[in-house]
C-alpha cells in the first residue's frame, strides 16, 4: 500500500496556517474562512480515502491489519536509538485521522458563522489550522519523540485558542493554567520517554510494541523501588496522557479552558486533543499490557474510573452549560481509560481496547455536537448560564432536535451511537473487574441525568423573558449540527470489532443483552429523574439538593480542587520555597553583580576629574607620558 | 650641506623650534594660536628630515620627499582645522579653548 499521499493530510492544514498566519492583515475575513474550510475539506477527503483504502482494500493481509510505516532518520544517537520523522498507518491512526478531520472540518464550517464579525477572524482560522496540523502529526507519529513534539504543539495551539479573547483576564488565566498544568504533566512524559530510550534503546513504536520484542520480554531486567523501570516509564508516560486528557488530579485546567470560543471547545477540549491521552495509551497498549502483567494498565483503569465518577458528580451541580459539558468530557474520557485498563490483548479479550476506541470515535461525534449546540445557544442568548435560558425549543428548533439526539447518544439510549460503544465498555468492565463495572454503571446513570438536566434546562423549563428574541443560527452553524447529529445516529453501526482491535485481528462483535438492558434501564432512570426535576419549573431539584446539604456545596465548588492547588502553589511553594530562593538570588547573586557595578561607578567618579575637556590638558598629559616613557626606555637601555 | 654649519647646530635649531611649538600648544588660549604651534612642530620635524637626509645619506632623497609629504599633509590638516574652528565659532561665537570644554560630553 502506498501511503505517501497521507503526508499531505497534515501538510495542507500547515500550509493554510502559514498562509493565513503570514498574510493575516492582507487576507479579507470572508476569504480566510473559505481557505480554511477548503484546505480542511481536502484533508478530510484524503483521510476518508485513506480509511477506505486501509480498512477495505489494502490493509488486511491474512486476516491481520498491517502496520505501514514511512520514515526517515532525523537525529541519530546510536545505531538503534535515533529519532525518526515519518508517518505510521495502522487501525487506530487511520480511525483518528477520520475523527480529527471530520470534527475539524465541521468546526471550521461552524466557526464561519460563529466568529463572524470578530476582529481576529483570520487569526482564529490560522490557529485552528495549526491545531489540526499538530493533531494529525500526533496521530501519525512513528515514535515516542515525534509524538512528544506534536504533543507539545497541540498544547501550544490549545493555549493560543483558549487565550483567544486575550483582552479578557479570565481567558488569559485559563490559557496559562491549561498550558502550565499540561506542561507539568508532560515533564513526566518526557522523563518516561527518556527512561524508555535508555533501557530499551529505541523510541520506535513498532519495535516497542512487538510482543516478542526485547523491549517487552526484558521488562524485568532492571527494577526500581519494587517495580520494573519500564513500568515506571509507562506510568510517567501515562502522567503526560492524564494531563492532556484531564484525568484526576490533573483535570483542573479543563473546566477553565471553556473560556475559549465554543468551536474551540468542541474541537480541542471535547473531541480531539483531550483524547490524545487515550490515544497514547492505546498506541503503547502492548507495552502496557505485557510489562509487569499490566500493572501500569491497572493504574490507568482506576484513574480512569475515579475521574469518570468524580467528574460526573461535579457535572450534576454546575450551572455554566459549557462547564457541565467539560466535566462530562472528562467523565467520558475516564470511561475510555477505564475500558483500556480492563482490556486484554488476544481476540475477544481485547474488547476493552476496541470499546475504548469505539467510544472515542462516537464520543467525538456527539460531544462535538453538544458543544456546537451549546455554542449555538450561547450565540443566541449571549450567556453561558442555565439561569438565563429556558423554553428555547420554540426559538431554535434545529438546535433543539440535534441537542436532543446528542444527549440521547451520550446517555446510551439505543439506537444512538453512545449506546453501542458504552455497552462494549460495560461488557469489558463486567468481565474483568466487577467494582469498575458498578462504577461505570453508576456514571452512566449520572451522565444521563446531567445531560437531560441540561437539555430540559435549556430548551424546556421556565419561560424566560428575553431582551432580544433568540433566533435559530445561520446555515453555516446548523449544517455542522445536522451532519454531526446524523453521525451520532449512525456512528454506532460501524463494525468496530472487525476493524480496530488490540491484536489487529478482527473478531465477531456481539451484543450482551442482559448487560445492555441494565445499562439502558439505568440511563432511562437518569433521564426520567431529570424529566421530573427540570421539565417544568418546580422545587423538586432544590429539595433534593438540600437533602445532600454540605456535600452539594462541595460538589458545586468542584470539591475545592482549584483552591487546594492554589493553596499548595501559592501558600506553600511560593511562600516557603520560591520566596526564600528569590531573596537569596536578590541579595547574594544580584548583590555581588551590582556591587561590582557600583564599585566601578565609584572609582570612575573619583577619576573623572582628569577628563577636563580642555585640549591642552590632554596634550600636556600626552607629552608628559611621552617624556616619562622616553626616560624609562633610556634608563632601561643604558643599564 | 651648508659650509661652516654642522648638523648639530641645525638640529639644535629644530629642537628649539619643536619645543617652542609644544610650549605654544600647551599654553596658548586661542585655537588659532594652537594651530600655528602645531605648524611649528611640523616644520621642525620637516627640517629634521631634510637635514638628516642631506648630512648623513646624501646619495638618496627619501627624507626630502618625506618633508614634501609632510607639507602637503599639514596643508590639508590646517584647512580641516580652520574649517572646524569656523564652524565652532558660528556655534559658540568664540575660539577660546576653555569655551570648547562643552564638547567633552
Amino acid at each position: 500500500m502506498d501511503i505517501t499521499y497521507i503526508i499531505l493530510i497534515p501538510l495542507i492544514p500547515f500550509s493554510v496556517f502559514l498562509l493565513l498566519g503570514i498574510f493575516n492583515q492582507q487576507i479579507k475575513p470572508a476569504i480566510s474562512g473559505y481557505i480554511g474550510v477548503i484546505g480542511l475539506s481536502i484533508s478530510a477527503l484524503l483521510s476518508y480515502y485513506a480509511a477506505y483504502q486501509y480498512f477495505f482494500v489494502y490493509g488486511k493481509v491474512d486476516e491481520v491489519y498491517q502496520t505501514f510505516v514511512k520514515k526517515t532518520v532525523w537525529m541519530n544517537f546510536t545505531d538503534t536509538l535515533h529519532i525518526d520523522m515519518g508517518i505510521l498507518v495502522d487501525p487506530i491512526s487511520v480511525m483518528m485521522l477520520v475523527v480529527v478531520s471530520t470534527i475539524s472540518l465541521m468546526v471550521h464550517i461552524y466557526s464561519r458563522g460563529y466568529m463572524k464579525g470578530d476582529d481576529g477572524y483570520t487569526k482564529f482560522f490560522s490557529f485552528l489550522s495549526l491545531f489540526t496540523f499538530s493533531m494529525f502529526g500526533l496521530v501519525l507519529a512513528t515514535n515516542l519523540f515525534q509524538i512528544y513534539m506534536f504533543w507539545e504543539l497541540v498544547g501550544v495551539s490549545s493555549y493560543l485558542l483558549i487565550g483567544y479573547y486575550y483582552t479578557k483576564t479570565s481567558a488569559i488565566a485559563a490559557a496559562k493554567k491549561a498550558f502550565i498544568v499540561t506542561r507539568f504533566a508532560d515533564f513526566g512524559f518526557l522523563i518516561g520517554i527518556l527512561i524508555i530510550g535508555y533501557y530499551t534503546g529505541t523510541f520506535d513504536f513498532e519495535t516497542l510494541n512487538n510482543p516478542e520484542g526485547s523491549a517487552i520480554l526484558n521488562w524485568a531486567s532492571t527494577s526500581y523501588m519494587g517495580l520494573s523501570v519500564i513500568t515506571w516509564a509507562l506510568l510517567l508516560i501515562f502522567m503526560g496522557g492524564a494531563g492532556k486528557s484531564a484525568m484526576f488530579p490533573l483535570h483542573i485546567w479543563l473546566p477553565d479552558a471553556m473560556e475559549g470560543p465554543t468551536p474551540v471547545s468542541a474541537l480541542i477540549h471535547a473531541a480531539t486533543m483531550v483524547v490524545a491521552g487515550v490515544y497514547l495509551v492505546a498506541r503503547l497498549f502492548p507495552m502496557y499490557y505485557f510489562v509487569e502483567d499490566g500493572f501500569a494498565l491497572k493504574i490507568v483503569a482506576y484513574v480512569g474510573a475515579f475521574s469518570s465518577l468524580f467528574a460526573a458528580i461535579i457535572a450534576v451541580t454546575q450551572t455554566d452549560i459549557k462547564r457541565v459539558l467539560a466535566f462530562s468530557t472528562m467523565s467520558q474520557i475516564g470511561y475510555m481509560m477505564l475500558a483500556l485498563g480492563v482490556s486484554g490483548y488476544k481476540g475477544i479479550e481485547g474488547v476493552g481496547y476496541m470499546a475504548s476506541m469505539f467510544h472515542l470515535f462516537t464520543h467525538a461525534m456527539f460531544k462535538a455536537l453538544l458543544f456546537l449546540c451549546a455554542g449555538s445557544v450561547i450565540h443566541a442568548v449571549h450567556s453561558n448560564y442555565l439561569k438565563d435560558m429556558g423554553g428555547l425549543r420554540k426559538y431554535m428548533p434545529i438546535t433543539n432536535i440535534t441537542f436532543l439526539i446528542a444527549a440521547l447518544a451520550i446517555s446510551g439510549v439505543p439506537p444512538f451511537a453512545g449506546f453501542w460503544s458504552k455497552d462494549e465498555i460495560l461488557v469489558a468492565a463486567f468481565e474483568n473487574n466487577r467494582l469498575l463495572y458498578y462504577v461505570a454503571l453508576f456514571v452512566a446513570g449520572l451522565t444521563a441525568f446531567y445531560m437531560f438536566r441540561l437539555y430540559f434546562g435549556i430548551f424546556w423549563g421556565k419561560e424566560t423573558k428575553y431582551e432580544h428574541i433568540p433566533h435559530e443560527s445561520p446555515l453555516s452553524m446548523t449544517f455542522p449540527l445536522l451532519f454531526l447529529a446524523f453521525m451520532s445516529i449512525v456512528a454506532g453501526f460501524v463494525p468496530f470489532s472487525e476493524l480496530v482491535t488490540a491484536d489487529k485481528i478482527g473478531f465477531e462483535g456481539h451484543m450482551d443483552y442482559p448487560l445492555a438492558v441494565v445499562a439502558v434501564a439505568i440511563g432511562l432512570t437518569g433521564i426520567i429523574i431529570a424529566w421530573l426535576f427540570y421539565k417544568k419549573e418546580n422545587d423538586l431539584a432544590a429539595i433534593f439538593s438540600s437533602f445532600f446539604g454540605i456535600f452539594y456545596k462541595w460538589t458545586s465548588n468542584k470539591f475545592y480542587f482549584d483552591e487546594i492547588y492554589l493553596f499548595v502553589t501559592k501558600k506553600i511553594i511560593f511562600d516557603h520555597v520560591s520566596t526564600p530562593i528569590a531573596r537569596f538570588d536578590k541579595k547574594y547573586v544580584d548583590g555581588t553583580m551590582e556591587g561590582i557595578g557600583n564599585k566601578t561607578v565609584l572609582i570612575s567618579n573619583k577619576i573623572k576629574g582628569l577628563q577636563s575637556g580642555r585640549l591642552q590638558d590632554y596634550a600636556f598629559f600626552f607629552v608628559g607620558g611621552v617624556v616619562v616613557l622616553a626616560l624609562v626606555f633610556i634608563y632601561i637601555w643604558t643599564n | 650641506m651648508i659650509a661652516g654649519i654642522s648638523i648639530y647646530e641645525i638640529l639644535t635649531l629644530t629642537s628649539i623650534l619643536f619645543f617652542i611649538g609644544i610650549y605654544g600648544f600647551i599654553t596658548r588660549k586661542n585655537l588659532i594660536s594652537i594651530l600655528i604651534s602645531i605648524e611649528l612642530i611640523l616644520n621642525a620635524s620637516a627640517i629634521n628630515f631634510v637635514v638628516i637626509n642631506k648630512y648623513l645619506y646624501p646619495e638618496v632623497l627619501q627624507g626630502v620627499f618625506f618633508s614634501i609629504f609632510i607639507i602637503a599633509v599639514a596643508a590639508a590638516e590646517t584647512a580641516l582645522a580652520v574649517a572646524i574652528i569656523i564652524n565652532l565659532y558660528r556655534q559658540i561665537s568664540s575660539v577660546e579653548v576653555k569655551d570648547t570644554e562643552i564638547m567633552k560630553y
